[in-house]
């Protein structure tokens, strides 16, 4: 048989990797299985959405199903000073972070794709949903998923060049629903574990229970306003609000109202109508161009400004520095700054970066 | 880099099954099954060769048949030991003290923490040196007349540091306190009768020397006090109740025949071996430091720390590359922590996170040897390398 080379493939017990590592088994490759275990608040381990002892359980039962070696990685101490640490940082700030994408960045590609390097593996595959495509010019491109619903190249746009030509996403080809079909056909003990948009270290709480254990003084009450400065009521500390938010204000009003702005200045809360959280104009600013900057320094294509968001259409207009200013074709909600905006020229991801808070 | 043969050197944490115990145990599970405690002739076939066995094992520790209680293995004798004589000690004499070594296995040192933190008992820890080894001048400070029992390791898991059991146990005499030793690691390499040793306690588990795993025994001197910390039908003199595993028991015995055998022949084979280890590890290495005493340790046991290298990392590697070693802690997977008998000996967190065990065993070759040192210093020379 032709040697097709070796593989580290990140496994997580899920049936996204598993699947993943066994299709690999069956191209070929020479599969080694490395799991990552991140960190957890003490006293709420076993919540751990994505490193339970469970998952660690089915993970290696999945590697030697497919007789692969296996290793664990403890990465809970880097985890903790990159990704939480920036979390609760970034709460702090008044912006509401997407801690995947450093984890991406720094763990994953960072921790992880070393380990790989280390071990002179010629590749590095995850369960994500997303292709890769290597063009005549050997430049790679990170492309949407066949599972559109399932996309994950909005957590990707973090990537390099260097980086995309070691990576395989071996099911970005694949509908979920025909990994569950592949999971059962291969046999493989994973459980059925439905997916979750939380945060792996949240266990499975409300991010503000986490922020008042675990930083409590940045926590400060504030007054809450309407757009004419006009005195509404008390808000709990900004950290617990997001843009958008219609819930939990706590606010005494005949229409309802949505969380605006966060003025971090006055620590105070400013809510209006679902329309003053409208949005046409917003600026993106440490922008990662996945295939090199673009030509032109205005360009029409697709924009996603949240994972769950549908990918919008509007204008870039490129900067210096890696800030992009974006004009959206029609105004939207909820454009968070800390999250982040991603582009696409129909299914090709460009790059992308993080909302910035409007000075005003 | 996948499909080589393994190369094993890691015989501290287990050691393959010997044929020959192996061979011994199989009557007993199907046609040799009877219980001991029945009347009948299947009863009596069982409860001779659970006697044969405990004769055997007897004479190789120089004691007294009814002296060795059979267990599930090494961590269960520690408990035993521990809250067995602590217990009684405590309800004959209101002892309250206990004395352990700061190196000691978790199933002694979990064991003592409970004791302290649910049975009311003070727990002290003995100094050690930086080879992790205790001196009788030490614990006779140390030691009190309420002091309900001494337990110190006989040669360390981690660090192979053999301790000098005999004089310890004499300052304990003299006190008239239990003495314990965990002889899980020193059963295959160290004198092993416990009159010329002198202790009260000392735990044995089967699978480091050749035998199955889950079965051990608890060497419990005659007129030591202990209760039982697990209570039925009155087996092993009622110290630890439950139908003896008797083809688990049988293979012990053969396990321990086999030591009896050829203990100078591995001791001559391996200690140098070890030291070949030692000497060229040192020697190649930059930043590699030995962990306990460079002599006084287990002659299939080497030790290391090493200079910005992390031992996740390491151990991974040489696993790909076909050797099969440890760090030497008994951390859980996934919890890359310190080791506490690393702290304890002033190594800094960083060189403690970066340790590895290499140990020896009957299958263990000059050849292995030779391949393994040459991988070693390649594999270490590679991290450092990708790391600036
Ligand atoms: C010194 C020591 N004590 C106790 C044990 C526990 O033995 P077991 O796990 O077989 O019960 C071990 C084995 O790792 C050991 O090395």
């Amino acid at each position: 048989m032709q040697r097709k080379g070796t593989v580290v493939i990140a496994m997580s017990g899920g049936v996204d990797s598993s699947v993943s590592a066994a299709l690999l088994v069956e191209q070929g490759y020479t599969v080694i299985g490395m799991m990552l275990t991140l960190w957890s608040e003490k006293g709420y381990e076993a919540e751990n959405r994505c490193c339970t002892p469970d998952s660690l359980r089915l993970a290696k039962m999945v590697a030697a199903q497919l007789n692969i070696p296996f290793y664990v990685v403890d990465a809970k101490k880097p985890f903790y000073d990159e990704v939480v640490t920036s979390f609760i940082q970034d709460y702090q700030s008044g912006i509401t972070p997407n801690p995947c994408l450093k984890c991406n960045r720094l763990i994953r590609w960072g921790l992880l794709f070393g380990y790989a390097k280390e071990m002179e593996a010629d590749y590095f595959a995850t369960g994500h949903y997303a292709l890769i495509q290597r063009d005549r010019s050997k430049q790679c491109q990170l492309l949407r998923a066949k599972d559109k619903t399932k996309d994950q190249t909005y957590f990707l746009h973090v990537l390099n060049q260097s980086e995309m030509e070691k990576t395989l996403f071996p099911i970005g080809n694949l509908l979920k629903s025909e990994v569950r079909q592949l999971a059962v056909q291969f046999k493989l003990p994973v459980a059925i574990r439905k997916d979750s948009q939380d945060l792996c270290f949240l266990s499975g709480a409300d991010y503000r229970d986490f922020l008042m254990r675990n930083a409590p003084n940045s926590i400060q009450p504030g007054n809450i306003y309407d757009k004419n400065h006009h005195l509404l009521g008390e808000h709990k500390g900004l950290a617990f609000y997001t843009i958008g938010q219609r819930k939990n204000l706590g606010v005494h009003s005949p229409k309802p109202l949505y969380v605006v702005k966060k003025d971090l200045e006055n620590n105070s809360l400013i809510v209006g109508d679902k329309e003053d959280t409208l949005r046409r104009d917003f600026t993106v600013s440490g922008v990662n161009w996945l295939s090199g900057i673009p030509k032109k320094s205005r360009i029409h294509l697709g924009i996603k400004v949240r994972y769950q968001a549908p990918i919008l259409d509007g204008y870039l207009n490129l900067e210096e520095n890696n800030i992009v200013k974006v004009q959206l074709d029609d105004p939207y909600y909820d454009i968070t700054p800390g999250q982040a905006a991603v582009f696409y020229q129909n299914d090709c991801c460009i790059g992308g970066g993080l909302i910035t808070e409007e000075k005003d | 880099m996948k499909n080589k043969p393994v190369i094993y050197l890691d015989y501290s944490a287990t050691t393959p099954m010997d044929e020959t115990v192996l061979k011994s145990m199989y009557p007993y599970f199907s046609m040799d099954f009877g219980n001991p405690s029945s009347i009948h002739h299947y009863g009596q076939k069982a409860e001779q060769a659970l006697e044969e066995s405990r004769n055997t094992i007897a004479s190789f520790l120089g004691c007294k048949s009814q002296e060795v209680i059979f267990t599930s293995g090494g961590t269960e004798s520690d408990n035993l030991a521990l809250r067995g004589v602590a217990l009684a000690r405590k309800k004959d004499r209101s002892a309250n003290h206990i004395l352990i070594s700061p190196v000691e296995h978790q199933a002694v040192s979990s064991t003592a923490k409970q004791l302290n933190q649910l049975f009311g008992f003070e727990l002290e820890l003995l100094k050690v040196d930086r080879f992790g080894m205790i001196s009788p001048e030490q614990l006779r400070q140390q030691i009190r007349d309420t002091t309900a029992l001494v337990s110190i390791i006989y040669a360390n898991n981690e660090i192979g540091t053999v301790n000098p059991i005999p004089e310890l146990a004499k300052v304990c005499q003299e006190y008239s306190v239990p003495f314990h030793t965990d002889a899980v690691q020193a059963t295959a390499y160290l004198p092993m009768d416990t009159q010329a040793l002198g202790i009260d306690l000392l735990s044995i588990g089967a699978h480091k020397f050749y035998g199955p795993k889950g079965v051990g025994l608890l060497y419990v001197k005659e007129n030591t006090p202990i209760l039982p910390i697990q209570t039925g039908g009155n087996h092993e003199r009622g110290l630890r109740s439950g139908t003896p595993n008797i083809p688990y028991i049988v293979g012990m015995a053969a396990a321990i025949n086999l030591v009896q055998t050829h203990q100078p022949e591995w001791i001559k084979e391996l200690t140098p071996l070890r030291d070949q280890i030692i000497h060229h590890t040192l020697t190649n290495i930059p930043g590699s430091q030995l962990t306990g005493h460079p002599s006084l340790r287990l002659p299939n046991h080497t030790s290391f720390v090493f200079e910005g290298i992390d031992s996740q990392k390491l151990l991974m590697l040489l696993d790909l590359e076909g050797f099969a070693c440890s760090s030497g802690s008994a951390c859980k997977t996934g919890n890359h922590l310190p080791s506490d008998v690393l702290l304890t000996l002033g190594f800094s967190p960083q060189l403690a996170l970066s340790s590895l065990r290499v140990t020896l065993g009957k299958e263990t070759t000059q050849a292995h040897i030779e391949q393994f040192l040459v991988t070693l210093e390649k594999t270490i020379a590679k991290i450092c390398s990708r790391k600036t």
